[in-house]
């Protein structure tokens, strides 16, 4: 890749005297180690959340959607919104992994990992709830064009709906493909290290007997980059398809045509916000601030700041050619958005994800943590709430007065969502107990352009020391 | 730059030709307004004129292949033929049917009903006045087109040329706001290709004056007798009026120009700085300059181009202006790279340095495909009246330009810049440049020319002229500024990083 010279500018991406080992250590301590009783509290908390999930879907699929808050005339609601939500979350990891890995950004490699495990258990969440907000979820195979006795009926391809299951299907198994195959490396490092018999079987079947020769190494690398080059349109495509079952739209507030780019600006900023909500918490409880470091952590909210602006920007351009257009439709739409009976949610979107990301521009703010941490979340609730404005305001009030109505959700509608956050964090806290949770085969080749050790010992003698890691033995 | 001498001079000779030619024919035809179905005509178009306005549901056909016949001619009379008998023929015959449907000129919308009603309601000839009437309805439509032709050949390649250089200065921001390692050394080249962003400005912003003098019909709301027709206009004249038209113009232009002034300045200092004061300058106004781009591009975008069609809007179309003109940058950026390169002047590019640019080429064309797509695909869905005669009037008039930049800014970009060993290849990387500069050339051609000129489009003397003009004046600013500091920028911090760079 590129050359071992780095600038004197550039801060180390690796904190302390590190050496190769230590890195190895650091990545398999809490794989390795017992979980501790914060660990068990939060595991129950959310398998509890999880199963009550579980019980208010059953309770769905057995009486039927009628038990949600959706209507007549607001078919889509809680639902919808939750799913983009959670597919938006999924984006980071993809763009964490492959586009960051195109643009050759080597702070990616302590927190790709993590992003793309966020990625797999959202994407996980998000495409539960295509098929249970399904009248007739037990029919939901007949969106596969598969070849059937009814005279080989088939699939209408023109469905943006049907889109999604082609999105949401190729994106799900693309990105643990793409996961996995990093994986191999580190489950190989545990493999090695392991020390029962019973580790040293599961941790052989998942590496998948990965030696690393160059020649599977140069393969390795290869993969990557295509895989990174297919995941990035890939990326792109998933959020703009969801997006298009809104676009393609005749509704006002909806049929607009930069929902494609928008949705995806809204996704990473989304997804960013996740992954610092998610690792700002890891780095402490699993002891890795030596890998994800302030920088970061800043560089995370650099982005968050950058496509909330983007957002922003999107926002004032569908408000601004809503006026421009002279459609009164359209015109309403937005009014009503923003002096309706759902005012506190566009006023929420619009503080969480327009003003929110600005406080970034000061460095004091997107160098705290604690600030990060709570901006994180505000715009993770900000973006929450950009769907339900989409969605909902759009559908409660659009051509016809007399459709005019309100959505008031159920307590099965929350029960849903709040399952399948029960359900995410059931898995990420599985992932962080038994996967290595930093890319610790890519850490390791920045060790020496970005450690802080070497940063330094080439400042003071111009070279790099070679024999660092004999001296530097704990 | 002999090429571009040589532009300058064609097109010295050619654009104020053709200004002068469309003014005779301005002149001519008020004259011919008096004669009516002037009988000393006697060209093969007219002819088919007088049948048409006789027949009624074969009329269209009829027309139709009047125009088809005449079209050629219509197009290149005001620019070639000196014969004024010639192009005033083409005027008339064209003027019959060749109006187009264009949604954005509200004279099509107001012209077309009565058109269709008379034809309906009286078989044959029967209402000569209102069939007379109606073709001067024709005469006037056509004759605003004809006169939009040079003026627009002007503001397309005009336009084209300054963003690209808007393009590298954005691009510039992007690689010092990032701290990019691997583009310093091509710092001063794409200072030099944004120093084009001056001149580029003022020409811009001389046709917007000439646009508000009422010199040209290029921007319709402009016109007090259109908008005091047009309701439509009417309730967006709180944004579309002249006075703030070009306030907004002057707030981005000056924007623009500042930022890349004072970067340019700060890039210099530092060559001969201590520390890295000028650096760290140069880094807060690249975001600051982004941020200002962003809103500014988004409204520029509207202003400039959209509002060419005033009846028409897209969210999307400031983001798509944008690719457009930014893959363009990247191309030319990367072609006077190589050129300098081949020439021996820059020392520390080495094809690493190419390939990255010839991604980003790559990336930024699959980039606007997906904006082009995102936009089309979603109208073209919806299929809802008031947006779809953007794409129908471009499918159905400008079909193979439509479809044909598609294969130009995509389809070829991708095949040949897909190759990792390609995209270090000079002669593969300005293949492709040529294809993309050549199909985002027609891309502006595509956003303007349906709403200024309609069916009367045609690539000739003053389009092929134009662009020669401002691909001379281009390649002589851009060169000029070039030597006017040393190619490589001594001090920066990360100068190192990038003359090591490889990939």
């Amino acid at each position: 890749m590129s050359s071992h010279y780095e600038a004197p500018i550039r801060k180390p991406l690796i904190i302390g005297d590190k050496n190769y080992h230590d890195v190895t250590v650091d990545v398999a301590r809490p794989v390795e180690g017992r979980a501790n009783r914060q660990w068990w509290i939060a595991f129950s908390i959310a398998l509890a959340a999880f199963l009550w999930g579980v019980g208010c879907v059953a309770y769905t699929v057995g009486t039927g959607i009628g038990t949600w808050g959706s209507n007549k005339t607001i078919g889509w609601a809680w639902d919808i919104t939750n799913f983009v939500w959670w597919v938006g979350i999924g984006h980071a990891g993809t763009l964490i992994s492959a586009v960051l890995l195109l643009f050759r950004q080597k702070w990616r490699m302590a927190i790709n990992r993590s992003a793309e495990a966020m990625t797999i258990f959202s994407v996980i969440q998000a495409a539960m709830f295509p098929v249970f907000h399904m009248g007739r979820p037990w029919l939901a195979y007949w969106v596969m064009p598969i070849p059937n006795q009814f005279g080989s009926l088939w699939v209408n391809f023109n469905s943006p709906l049907l889109w999604d299951v082609f999105a949401i299907s190729t994106y799900l198994s693309v990105s643990l493909v793409f996961w996995w195959t990093g994986l191999l490396p580190d489950f190989a490092m545990l493999r090695d290290r392991a020390i029962t018999p019973f580790t040293k079987r599961v941790y052989s079947i998942v590496s998948f007997g990965w030696s690393g020769r160059a020649k599977d190494w140069q393969r390795f690398e290869e993969v990557s980059l295509v895989l990174a080059g297919l995941a990035t349109p890939l990326v792109l495509s998933v959020h703009t398809i969801v997006s298009f079952d809104f676009a393609t739209s005749v509704i006002p507030g909806w049929h607009t045509t930069i929902l494609p780019p928008y949705f995806v600006a809204g996704a990473i900023f989304s997804g960013f916000a996740m992954v610092n909500t998610l690792l700002i918490i890891m780095r402490k409880v699993s002891n890795l601030e030596a890998y994800i470091t302030i920088q970061h952590i800043e560089l995370m909210n650099i982005i968050i700041m950058i496509t909330g602006s983007i957002v922003g920007c999107a926002y004032i351009t569908e408000l601004f050619i809503a006026w421009y257009s002279g459609v009164e439709y359209e015109q309403y739409a937005f009014l009503n958005r923003a002096t309706g009976p759902y005012w506190w949610s566009y006023l929420l979107m619009m503080a969480c994800n327009v003003v929110s990301p600005q406080v970034m521009w000061s460095k004091k703010i997107r160098t705290s943590i604690y600030a990060s941490f709570i901006i994180s979340i505000v715009v993770n609730i900000g973006m929450w709430f950009e769907r339900f404005v989409i969605i909902v305001t759009s559908l409660h009030r659009d051509y016809l007065p007399s459709s005019w109505t309100m959505f008031q959700p159920t307590f099965v509608d929350a029960g849903f969502f709040i399952g399948t956050i029960g359900f995410f964090f059931v898995l990420f806290l599985l992932y962080s107990r038994s996967f290595p949770v930093i890319a610790q085969a890519e850490v390791k080749t920045i060790m020496k352009s970005s450690g802080e050790f070497y940063k330094r010992k080439r400042e003071e003698g111009g070279h790099d020391n070679h024999s660092h890691s004999e001296h530097n033995h704990h | 730059m002999v090429l571009g001498l040589l532009g300058i001079g064609y097109s010295f000779f050619t654009a104020p030709k053709t200004i002068e030619d469309v003014e005779r024919i301005e002149a001519e035809n008020a004259a011919h307004g008096h004669h009516g179905d002037a009988a000393h005509h006697d060209a093969a178009p007219h002819a088919a004129h007088g049948s048409a306005t006789e027949a009624t549901a074969p009329s269209h056909e009829g027309g139709e292949a009047a125009h088809d016949t005449t079209h050629a001619v219509a197009a290149e009379a005001p620019h070639e033929a000196h014969d004024t008998i010639q192009a005033e023929a083409a005027v008339a015959a064209a003027g019959h049917e060749g109006h187009n449907n264009n949604d954005g000129d509200p004279h099509t919308q107001e012209a077309h009903a009565p058109h269709a009603d008379a034809h309906a309601a009286h078989e044959g000839h029967d209402d000569a006045h209102a069939a007379h009437k109606e073709h001067e309805e024709h005469l006037k439509h056509t004759l605003v087109q004809l006169q939009n032709k040079p003026w627009s050949a002007l503001y397309v390649s005009a336009l084209f040329f300054m963003l690209i250089s808007l393009g590298a200065l954005a691009f510039y921001a992007i690689q010092n706001a990032a701290s990019a390692g691997w583009s310093p050394v091509l710092f001063r080249v794409m200072e030099g290709i944004s120093g084009y962003l001056i001149p580029g400005a003022i020409i811009v912003f001389l046709v917007f004056i000439a646009g508000a003098l009422d010199m040209h019909k290029i921007w319709i709301w402009m016109d007090k007798d259109v908008v005091a027709e047009d309701h439509l206009i009417q309730a967006k004249s709180g944004f579309l009026n002249k006075t703030f038209f070009l306030i907004r113009a002057a707030i981005f232009m000056g924007g623009w120009i500042f930022y890349r002034q004072y970067s340019r300045k700060n890039s210099l200092a530092q060559d001969e700085a201590t520390d890295n004061s000028y650096f760290k300058k140069n880094f807060k106004a690249a975001a600051g300059f982004l941020v200002f781009f962003i809103v500014s591009e988004s409204m520029m975008s509207w202003d400039w181009i959209m509002s060419v069609d005033p009846h028409w809007y897209s969210t999307l179309f400031g983001w798509y202006v944008f690719a457009s003109f930014v893959v363009s940058a990247v191309t030319v950026i990367a072609m006077v790279t190589l050129y300098l390169k081949s020439v021996g002047y820059l020392e520390y590019v080495n094809t690493s340095h190419i390939h990255d640019l010839a991604k980003f080429m790559f990336g930024f064309s699959v980039f606007w495909t997906y904006l082009w797509f995102s936009q089309f695909m979603l109208i073209w869905y919806a299929d809802i009246p008031e947006e779809v005669t953007y794409f129908k009037t471009r499918i159905e008039d400008f079909n193979l330009p439509f479809f044909g930049m598609v294969v130009l800014n995509f389809v070829l970009p991708i095949l040949i810049l897909i190759n990792t060993d390609f995209k270090r290849l000079t002669w593969v990387v300005v293949l492709a440049g040529t294809i993309i500069l050549c199909g985002h050339y027609i891309d502006f051609f595509n956003m303007i020319m349906p709403a200024t000129v309609g069916k009367q489009w045609f690539i000739g003397a003053g389009e092929i002229g134009a662009l020669m003009f401002f691909l001379g004046l281009f390649i002589f600013v851009v060169f000029t500024t070039l030597t006017k500091a040393p190619l490589l920028a001594k001090r920066n911090p990360l100068i190192e990083e990038s003359k090591h760079f490889h990939y």
